[in-house]
This record gives C-alpha cells, structure tokens and sequence, in this order.
C-alpha cells in the first residue's frame, strides 16, 4: 500500500505560449513506512513534485493521493487530507520566522492535526518533539538566531512532525548544511523514519546521499521519470543512459576522477 | 546592539528631543497659555527683547510663549496625520499582499494610480472637500501619505510571503490572517516604523506649508505654520516672530529623524564585492606582458609561512581566523583546501590572493606569490603581474561576470585595454580561450550577456578569462558547489585541461573531500583556522592520520557507504551559531 501516490501528475508554470511544464505525466509512489529518494538536477522537475503535493502550486492534470484520499484541490476535504503531507525545506535559514520563538513555531504546526490543543499541550508537545530531534527542550522560548544550520534543520524537523504527518517531504534537506553536520541529520532521518514507520519522500541532487536514506530511488530529468528502483538493484545495473552518467558523475573516495590525458 | 545603540550620542539626543517634545505637547499650554494669550496692546508688535525673547504679535503676544503652547496642536496633527498615513497604508498595502491575483492587481493597480498624484494636489483637493480646517488637513495630509505607505507595506509583505517559514504556515494550514498577524508584521514591523519616524517630519513640513499658505489651522487655534505665516509678513521688521516658530519645526523635524535612525537595523554599507574587486584589480593592473613568455622561475608559487588573518569583531577587537598556518604550492601543482565553514579556507585564499582589505588584517613571517612580496603594499609593477598571473574563480559566476556586458567584452577587455591588442587579435585570443574551455561556437558565444549563459557555462567562461593572461595560478573557491554533478564534472574536467594547457598551478577549495581527492595533487585539511594535516590526495585514504581528516573521510556518504549503519558523526556536538563560538584574538 502506498501512502503517498502521484498518478500523471503535470505541472505548468505561466500560461498560454510562455507555459513551461516542469513536471510532464509522473507517476510515483511512496511505499507506506518506507523512503523513496527522488534524484535529479537542477530544472528536473523534483522540487515542482514537492510543491505539487503540499498545495504550494496547483497540478495541471493528474492526481494526488495520500492513503488514496485525494488531496488536490481546495475542498475542505482536499485540504484536511493535505496536512497529513509535510515538508521539510532545503535552506534552514530562510524556513525559520527570525521574530518567532522556535517553540511557537513548532506549536503553530499543530493546527494541522485538526484537533484542539490547549497551551499546555502545546508546550508539552513542543518539549516532546525538540527531545526527539536530539535538542534541548528548555530552548523553546529562543529565537531562532541563536542555533546553527543544523540545529535549525532539526527544528523544522520537528516543526514538520508536530503536523503529526503521514507522509515527510524532505526537499534537499542537507545542501545548505557542512558535510558532519549532513551526516547527524540524515542519521536523525533515519532514526526518525523507522521509529514512527514514517512515509518519506527524499529529494536531492546528491545520489550518494539519497542512495544512503532510500529504500527504492527514482530518477527524473526534465520534468519525466527516467528511471525507478529499489535502491541497490537499480545503482548496480541502471539501464537509462541519464542514471549512468549520474552515477558516474559522484566522486568516489580515494579514486582518481578520470580525464583520460592524464591519470 | 540596542542597547549601545540608545546611549549613542545619536540616541542621547532623540530620547532627550522625544521627552522636550512630549513635555511640551503636554505641559505646554498648561504652562504658557496665560502668557500666549494675554494681549497688551502697548507692546504690539515689538522686536526681540528680555521679557520677549521672540518680539511681540500684532495684539502684543508673546511669540515664544506662543511657540511653546503651538506645539501641542503642531505635534497632535503631526502624529495624527502620520497614524492616518501608517495605518491606511498599511492596510491598503498589505491586502493585496494575501489576495489572490485579480483582486491584488486591481489594488496595487490603485495605489499606482494613487502614486502618481503629487501629494499637495491631493492635499488641496481635500481641503478643498472638507474645507480649510485643522482636521481637514490632518485628513488631508494623512489620506495624502498613505499611497507611498501602502506600496512600501506591499513590497515588504511580499517578500515576506515568498519565505519558506510562511510555505510551512500555509502547508499546516495557517489562514491568510493568521500569517499577516504572526508572520508578515512582526518581520515587516522595523522598516515600517523607521518610515513612520521619516514620514512623520515630512509630515510635519506639510503641516508648516498648509496652514503657511492658509489652508491648515485657522485662527483663533495656531500652530507652527499658522505662526510662521503671521510672522513672514514683518520678516524685515522683527525677523524673529518667523524664524522662531521655523527654529521650532526644524528641531521637531532633526529629532524625529533622528528618532528614525534608532529604529534602524544596523545596516553599514557593506564594502565593494570580492569578485567585482578582482575584476577591477584585473582590469587595472594588467601589464603588458605576452603571453608564451612563461615565466622561467622553478621557485613555489606560493609560499606562506605563520599566515594569519584577522577581522575585526563587532565589539571593536580583533578575531584571529587563520592562526599562523605554513603551506607552499609549486608550479603546476593542483593544491586542493579541505574544511567545513569556519575553518578559514576562504580567508586563506583571500589571503593569498591579496584580497583582503581593512579593516581585516593579514600578517605572516612569509607570503609570497611567485617571488611577490605579498604581506608588504605592492609596487605598481608587482600589482600589475598579479593582474595577469593569477585568476580567481568563485562559486557564484553570476557576481563576479558583469551583466551589463557581452562575454566577449569581459574577456577582450583584459587584452585590449591593458595589451594593447588591436580588437581583431583580442576576439581571436577570445575564442581561442572560450574553445579551450570547451565552449562551442565561441564566436557567437562571445555576443552574448552573461544571462544567457547557464551556471556551467558561465564557470568555464570565468575560467577562460583567467586563460586571457599569463595564470601562474588559478584560484578556484567552491567553483562547483553550486552546479549540478554531471555538470561538476564538466567544469572540473576543463579546470584540468586548463592546468595541463598553461602549466599554471591550481588551489581549488571545497567542502567535498571525495572530489579535492580525487583531482589534486595534495589535499590541506582546515579546521577552525589551523591546518590539521596535509596528505598526498592520491593515498588518502591509507595516508590520513589526523582523527579530524578521518572523521571528515568517513562521515559522508558515497557509493559505498554502508546504508544498514548510522553514519560517523564528527567529535562534538553541532557547533552554536558562530557568533557565540567565536574566540577572542590570540
């Protein structure tokens, strides 16, 4: 069963002669309790997908689905469902309110759940999260100024659970981050993913990073899915002559980059 | 910050002008209306004296008195006015802000509209609605500012509404005024207020020119202006009764500007760009040197021995953020610098490039590029074949290319102006150096603006500008961070062929140790301004001792990390923001 599905999804930016389609007829599916790493360059569509899903731009055609509800569209039913797909976005800095106490911020997303919170449940919830996301719960009253890059990142992380979310979109989550602090967060990811069987669909340029944290991957470039797989059997043997290149391109450790002039 | 900012002398004096003028609008009349108003016709119209320090009106009044009590209504419609300007305009501006499209084009369409007015005529058109009285002219200038007001609080709220921490409100299913409540006024709220302080001194000119040209306060009730009218008529005779209430308005204006610079954010102009500083030192300096004429030196490009490189810290001190570090690079060698942010991989490169300029200060026992001297100033010779011997590229092309030029121009510039190359030989020369980059059609590439380069494309032309010289050394800070993987890959390849081309050596910064590995010759690992180790790239992995390279080594994940265990996390916990962590000077 999958938790979150996209069937001919399109998306189309500007309209008439000038439109651009970002996304072209993607079909994709992310697995209940299972990661699904979405990879590609820049113009590859990946972010669009993104958006798509939690209503920040509107599908051309095609449909979304989380646990098969539909959650296109701004029938109230439609937006109820929506909540259960949250996003985690690329860059820290720009995600947090600067004028926000990190704990409201976080509090703010439990409105998503659709249920009534007291102030104190709110509290208690915040405590809750930022302990699971490895920071220390008597911070919530601080501003968001006064944490790094990737305690910021963790701090959306939670942000995003408080949603009490099906489905976790991380949309380039570590590319704004120094290579340790990458590694902490993916772990958390991880962490995160098999402890609450979370839904998640990871989206990167980096292979080697979305190789790390997916069960299955799928390629995209220019809007279309070139390619899909479980994770090892796809990177061991790719058939698109896209997802070779791609592969090729990811520096190895310790091995020389080839130039053919000169070892 | 706010707090020094407060007893700044600037602060000083607003606080100190903001509590006169409270007194007086306060106190005022209470104090001196008796004297305002007792009329002693013996003394009409009489010049400045001790007991009328400003002269007399027509009916004898004191005029300093009458200053003193005018103040009250003078700041009353002032701040009645500016509240009319601030709060219509914002809600006018920030409408919009959360409307959809028709309903935004439509009102921000209307403030255009409202925009183009000059404000008098919307003030004389009010007057003229509500007649020439002191409230009709509050509501005129206040209807007057707010338009200006409305498109500023429009502008702001909208780049307030492209953050992502409102996409993460809207996806939580935040409404529309629950994100202008929490979201977009506390973070549009600092900017507001300082134009409000601004707006408020014009506001108050305004006034002074409405009742002075007889359309604001009527008498018996006087203001400023109104006095500054009675008092224009015998400017000749006692200059006093005008410039005195002028004095008054001038002083209520200098404060509430005043008053509007506390309100500000620190924001120092900040100095020129690195990358337009390189251009310009490029463009400068360039000496008339051929290239082919390989400079014959077998000693290191680069020398630097105890380098240290300081920047002043906000207190006033100096922070060190490179502590004393020694390294060489010899002629075509490809040198790469390894480190996470803070470590001084940047910094080391400014350093030896020369770009650092005050206030940061660079010391070092050593530092020489190429037999240059450069921790001493540079003779006009020495500046001039850095100019052509070495070339910088950045990570973000887009900075250091100027948009207002073709490619062509950028690149020909170099030889034309500075080798004297006719511009037949300089194009040739051009496309010479955009093909061995591996750009394509390079005559027709050269027409174009950087715009319509892509992000690759503009790094090869980067690199190919640094070809138009004679490099000895090309300096490449994260050139690829920002491009794709396949298209790294392409840049890295012709930063190779580059090398291979003109023997110059390379000092290629990165966060990424798999690729410095895989392309340099020697790997520089940073950290926290100190050089941890230095290995041969090509046995990193059997070489490395340090714990840190080890760490740095094994905590990113490549192709064949093993995905059924949590990654290595380096040493410590995540660092706190740097400006906690920072150390003091050495």
């Amino acid at each position: 069963m999958s938790a979150l599905e996209f069937r001919n999804l399109t998306v189309r930016y500007g309209t008439g002669r000038k439109a651009q389609v970002a996304v072209n007829d993607v079909s994709l599916s992310v697995p209940a309790g299972q990661t699904l790493g979405l990879v590609g360059e820049s113009g590859s569509g990946k972010s669009s997908v993104a958006a798509a899903a939690v209503g920040l731009v509107k599908p051309a055609s095609g449909s979304i689905t989380v646990n098969g509800q539909n959650i296109v569209g701004s029938s109230a039913a439609a937006r109820a469902a929506r909540r259960k797909v949250q996003l985690v976005f690329q860059d820290p800095f720009s995600a947090l309110d600067p004028r926000m106490p990190i704990g409201t911020s976080i509090a703010e997303a439990t409105l998503a759940t659709g249920r009534r919170w007291t102030s104190e449940q709110k509290a208690e919830r915040v405590r809750e999260l930022l302990g699971l996301v490895d920071l220390d719960p008597d911070r919530a009253k601080q501003l968001p100024g006064q944490f790094s890059g990737g305690q910021r990142q963790r701090i959306t992380i939670a942000r995003a659970l408080a949603a009490e979310p099906t489905v976790l979109i991380a949309d380039e989550i570590t590319s704004a981050l120094d290579v340790s602090v990458q590694g902490a967060i993916l772990n958390l990811l991880r962490e995160l993913q098999s402890e609450l069987q979370l839904s998640v669909l990871f989206i990167s340029h980096n292979l080697a990073v979305v190789r790390y944290v997916s069960h299955s991957i799928s390629v995209m470039r220019n809007g279309v899915v070139v390619e899909s797989g479980e994770t090892e059997a796809l990177l061991a043997a790719p058939t698109d002559p896209y997802t070779v290149e791609l592969v090729q391109a990811v520096p190895i450790l310790g091995e020389r980059v080839e130039f053919g002039s000169r070892s | 910050m706010r707090t020094s900012k407060l007893t700044s002398p600037v602060g000083i004096t607003a606080i100190a002008g903001i509590i006169v003028l409270a007194f007086l609008a306060i106190a005022g009349p209470l104090i001196w209306s008796t004297s305002a108003d007792a009329t002693a016709v013996a003394e009409r119209l009489s010049g400045p004296s001790l007991a009328h320090p400003f002269g007399t009106d027509e009916l004898g009044r004191d005029i300093l008195s009458r200053v003193l009590v005018g103040a009250r209504l003078s700041l009353v419609l002032t701040f009645g006015a500016t509240a009319i300007s601030v709060g219509g305009g914002v809600l006018l501006g920030l409408i919009p802000a959360i409307s959809p499209r028709p309903i935004r084009r439509l009102i921000t369409g209307f403030i255009d509209l409202l925009l183009a007015f000059p404000w008098l005529l919307l003030a004389l058109f009010f007057s003229a609605i509500w007649g020439a009285s002191a409230i009709g002219a509050m509501l005129a200038v206040g209807l007057a500012g707010a338009p200006s007001f409305a498109r500023l609080s429009y502008t702001l709220a909208s780049s307030v509404m492209g953050r992502d921490y409102v996409r993460a409100a809207r996806i939580v299913g935040v409404g529309p005024f629950g994100i202008l409540a929490k979201h977009v006024l506390p973070n549009t709220f600092a900017p507001l207020l300082v134009n409000a302080a601004v707006q408020a001194s014009t506001t108050l000119l305004s006034f002074a020119a409405l009742s002075f040209l007889g359309l604001g306060v009527q008498s018996p009730e006087y203001d400023w202006g109104r006095l500054l009218q009675e008092g224009i008529a015998r400017i000749y005779v006692n200059p006093l009764a005008a410039i005195g209430p002028g004095i008054a308005i001038v002083l209520t204006g200098m404060i509430l500007s005043l008053a509007s610079e506390l309100f500000t954010d620190t924001a120092r102009t900040r100095p020129v760009s690195l990358p337009l500083r390189v251009a310009k030192r490029v463009l400068e300096n360039v000496a008339p040197r051929v290239r082919g004429e390989k400079a014959a030196s077998t000693a290191a490009v680069v020398e630097a021995s105890d380098l240290r490189v300081a920047f002043p810290d906000q207190k006033g001190g100096m922070v060190e953020r490179v502590h004393g570090i020694a390294f060489t690079i010899q002629p075509g060698e490809i040198v790469g610098i390894v480190g996470e942010s803070g470590s001084g991989k940047s910094v080391t490169s400014m350093a030896i490039a020369g770009l650092i300029e005050h206030p940061g200060q660079v010391t070092a026992a050593r530092l020489n590029f190429d037999e240059i001297d450069m921790s001493a100033p540079l003779s006009r010779a020495d500046s001039d074949r850095l100019g052509v011997e070495m070339a910088m590229i950045f990570q973000d092309p887009l900075t250091s290319l100027n948009p207002a030029l073709t490619i062509g121009r950028q690149l020909t510039e170099v030889t034309e102006e500075h080798l004297n190359l006719g511009r037949a030989e300089s194009t040739r020369r051009a496309v010479t150096a955009l093909e061995s980059v591996g750009i394509t059609d390079a005559a027709r590439r050269l027409t174009q603006y950087p715009h319509q380069f892509s992000g690759g494309m503009r790094q090869r032309a980067m690199i190919g500008m640094g070809l138009m010289g004679n490099p000895r050394l090309l300096i490449a800070d994260e050139p690829t961070t920002a491009l794709d993987m396949t298209v790294q890959r392409q840049v890295v390849r012709v930063l190779h062929d580059a090398q291979e081309l003109t023997g110059a050596a390379i000092l290629f910064i990165s966060h990424d140790i798999a690729l410095v590995s895989g392309i340099c010759d020697r790997v520089v690992v940073m950290k926290d301004g100190l050089i941890v180790e230095v290995v041969d790239a090509r046995n990193l992995i059997r070489d490395a001792k340090h714990p840190y390279t080890r760490a740095l080594i094994a905590c990113v994940p490549d192709m064949l990390t093993d995905r059924t265990r949590p990654l290595p996390v380096i040493g410590q916990r995540e660092a706190e923001p740097a400006a906690t962590t920072e150390k003091s000077a050495v």
